[in-house]
């Protein structure tokens, strides 16, 4: 079985004000239908290390594979592609936008891929909202819902495109605890029924104990995985 | 479909923000609303006064000039060729100022493609009597019909109609200084005198004002005929013919071959009054740069409005890069919006210039000098609203262009980070 996701020997500088290693020779792979978890004390790199497998940051030595291809020295526009079609993303703030409806931000990311029509595009994001239970804020816009809604429709957001992988940056750090194992039993839920892959960083131990892999870095380096 | 994802996100941006997308729309139309109807206006100006001059002027004039034959007979001697000849009070011998053969010079004019049509003249120097005074002045005869033809010489008949100096004979029209000053009216029998000494009376049917005081002070109309008559001669006497041209950049070109096929004078229109063409110009000029100006700062308000809604909108950037649109496409959007006020409001500047300008159409200006004129001259040349929609475009782009590319170039891996 291929690995979907694959991290070799990945290290990473920041220069400002002074040049400091944040990760230190990163090697693991994630693979198919996985929920993975990083956990790490705040500052320990975990946040960095999912924006360099995210491709959004690409100033990293090592190698990055996704779905088995190099992410190494593709340009941006391919990057923006491959992120649209085989990452989902869910933040610690939902990042909806006002402007348009909680179906229309839903539909956003397979608009952009572009492969599909609006109709079956529609009936697609009414699916993954079932599965969500948020079909019937489905014409509200995003600032008429609770933080708990909107961090759904966030993940709602992020199946659009059927993708590889869902990566989450502390997805649960915003929300309250209630909300959080609501969050959290998506999350599995999705993994198991769905088979979908998934790597979530967070600070949350409880959050993370449930998984079933847990990756725990500390300074930089993976100490546990 | 791709593109209409980015039209609707950039529509979306847009009326977050009406109110400023508004204002700077505003400016964009202000700003070709006032470009549309300067430029109309000044150009309107510049034909008015070029009018004045121009349409009553020969693109080439052909007549004899007076002066001393530059080839004397010590010039064309052998012995003499190798020496430094001074002649000193050399005189000009006694020459007609009729045109030779002017017939057959018409008649070949005529046939020439590239002469739109030709009004033969005769000039002549009269003393208007006035009691026991004789006023100087000049008496034109005229191809009546060709003159009007050609040179607009019915606009300039204020009183009176003009085709009378042709069906009655012995008639005139005087200019307007000359009447007042003999109190002459339409009827009325005036006297001048030849430069040869006879004296000839004149009905007087009607009465012209060129807008030039000088010119009317002085100038009178008369038949070819009546002149001819009044001057004795025979009737192919010419002393000028006028030609216009289909082409007026030729003119220059076409008085060199002239002179050179007719042995003439010849004097183009270039030559006569280049100053009228370096006055249309400098005013032209300064109505593009004022109206470019206006332009820029309209741009400079799209500039900033756009740099503001980016900077409000940073996160919307970063999740819609996050989530896989490229900088390219956040570029176009941002563009999109900038394009759409500028068509927006450079559509709606065309339309309120082009109002601004009937309305300026509309105002009465009545002046002694332009008896044509009843109200403010406006061009109304489509090359104006053209080039007006053209800049808003490529101010508005330009405008956009920046602010755009700084969005492109956000990374959000900041933003997502700083939250």
């Amino acid at each position: 079985m291929k690995n979907i996701l694959e991290a070799k020997n990945i290290n990473k500088y920041f220069h400002d004000p002074v040049t400091n290693q944040v990760l230190k020779d990163i090697t693991f792979a994630v693979n198919p239908g996985e929920f993975v978890s990083v956990i790490g004390k705040s500052g320990c790199g975990k946040s960095t290390l999912l924006y360099i497998l995210s491709t959004m940051d690409t100033d990293f030595e090592g190698e990055l594979y996704i779905d088995s291809e190099n992410m190494k020295n593709r340009k941006e526009p391919d990057l923006a592609k491959v992120r649209n079609e085989k990452i989902g993303f869910v933040f610690q703030f939902h990042y909806l936008l006002n402007e348009f409806s909680v179906l229309r931000n839903i539909m956003l990311p397979a608009l952009k891929l572009g492969r599909k029509s609006i109709k079956e595009i529609e009936q697609q994001a009414y699916e993954k909202m079932k599965i969500l239970g948020i079909e019937s804020e489905a014409l509200k816009k995003p600032n008429q819902l609770s933080g708990g809604q909107k961090q759904r429709v966030a993940i709602a957001r992020a199946l659009i495109n059927n993708p590889i992988i869902i990566m989450g940056d502390e997805p649960t750090g915003n929300l309250d605890k209630k909300n959080s194992e609501i969050v959290f039993d998506i999350f599995s839920e999705l993994s198991e029924v769905y088979k979908q892959s998934l790597l979530i960083v967070t600070h949350d131990s409880d959050f993370a104990m449930k998984t079933k892999r847990v990756i725990e870095m500390d300074d930089g380096k993976i100490i546990r995985q | 479909m791709k593109n209409q994802l980015i039209y609707s996100i950039a529509k979306a941006l847009l009326l977050a923000r009406w109110k400023q997308t508004l204002v700077a729309a505003i400016g964009v139309t202000f700003s070709i609303a006032m470009f549309i109807a300067l430029l109309s206006f000044m150009t309107g100006l510049n034909d008015l006064l070029d009018g004045l001059i121009l349409n009553r002027t020969p693109h080439v004039r052909l007549y004899n000039e007076i002066k001393p034959n530059p080839n004397q007979p010590v010039l064309q001697s052998e012995k003499y060729k190798e020496s430094y000849n001074i002649i000193h009070s050399i005189k000009p011998k006694q020459e007609r100022l009729e045109i030779f053969n002017s017939g057959a010079i018409m008649k070949s004019l005529r046939n020439d493609e590239r002469v739109f049509g030709l009004a033969p003249k005769i000039t002549s120097q009269v003393f208007y009597n006035v009691g026991n005074i004789d006023l100087t002045g000049v008496i034109n005869g005229i191809d009546v019909e060709q003159e009007n033809r050609l040179f607009f010489f019915k606009d300039y008949v204020t009183l009176g109609n003009y085709i009378d100096l042709k069906n009655i004979s012995n008639s005139i029209i005087l200019g307007k200084g000359v009447a007042e000053k003999m109190l002459a009216n339409i009827g009325d029998v005036v006297q001048v005198t030849t430069s040869k000494g006879e004296r000839i009376s004149l009905k007087v049917v009607g009465v012209f004002q060129s807008g030039l005081q000088d010119y009317d002070n002085t100038q009178s109309y008369c038949s070819i005929a009546t002149t001819q008559k009044l001057l004795g001669v025979p009737n192919n006497y010419i002393t000028d013919i006028n030609i216009k041209l289909k082409n007026i950049a030729l003119s220059p070109f076409l008085a060199k071959e002239f002179n050179r096929i007719y042995q003439i004078d010849a004097i183009d229109i270039q030559t006569a009054n280049s100053q009228f063409e370096t006055g249309s110009f400098v005013r032209s000029l300064i109505s593009y740069v004022v109206g470019i100006t206006l332009l820029i700062v309209a741009g400079f308000g799209i500039y900033n409005i756009l740099n503001m809604l980016i900077y409000e909108k940073m996160d919307s950037i970063a999740i819609l890069k996050a989530i896989g649109f490229s900088g390219k496409d956040v570029k176009r959007i941002f563009i999109s919006i900038a394009l759409s006020i500028g068509i927006f409001g450079g559509l709606l500047g065309l339309i309120c210039g082009f109002s601004l300008s009937t309305v300026i159409d509309h105002i009465p200006f009545n002046t002694a000098a332009l008896p044509t004129i009843k109200t403010y001259p406006i061009n109304y040349n489509p090359k104006f609203y053209f080039t007006g929609g053209i800049f808003a475009i490529v101010t508005t782009y330009f405008a956009g262009y920046f602010p755009s590319r700084k969005a492109s170039k956000i990374d959000p891996v900041i933003i997502i980070r700083g939250k």
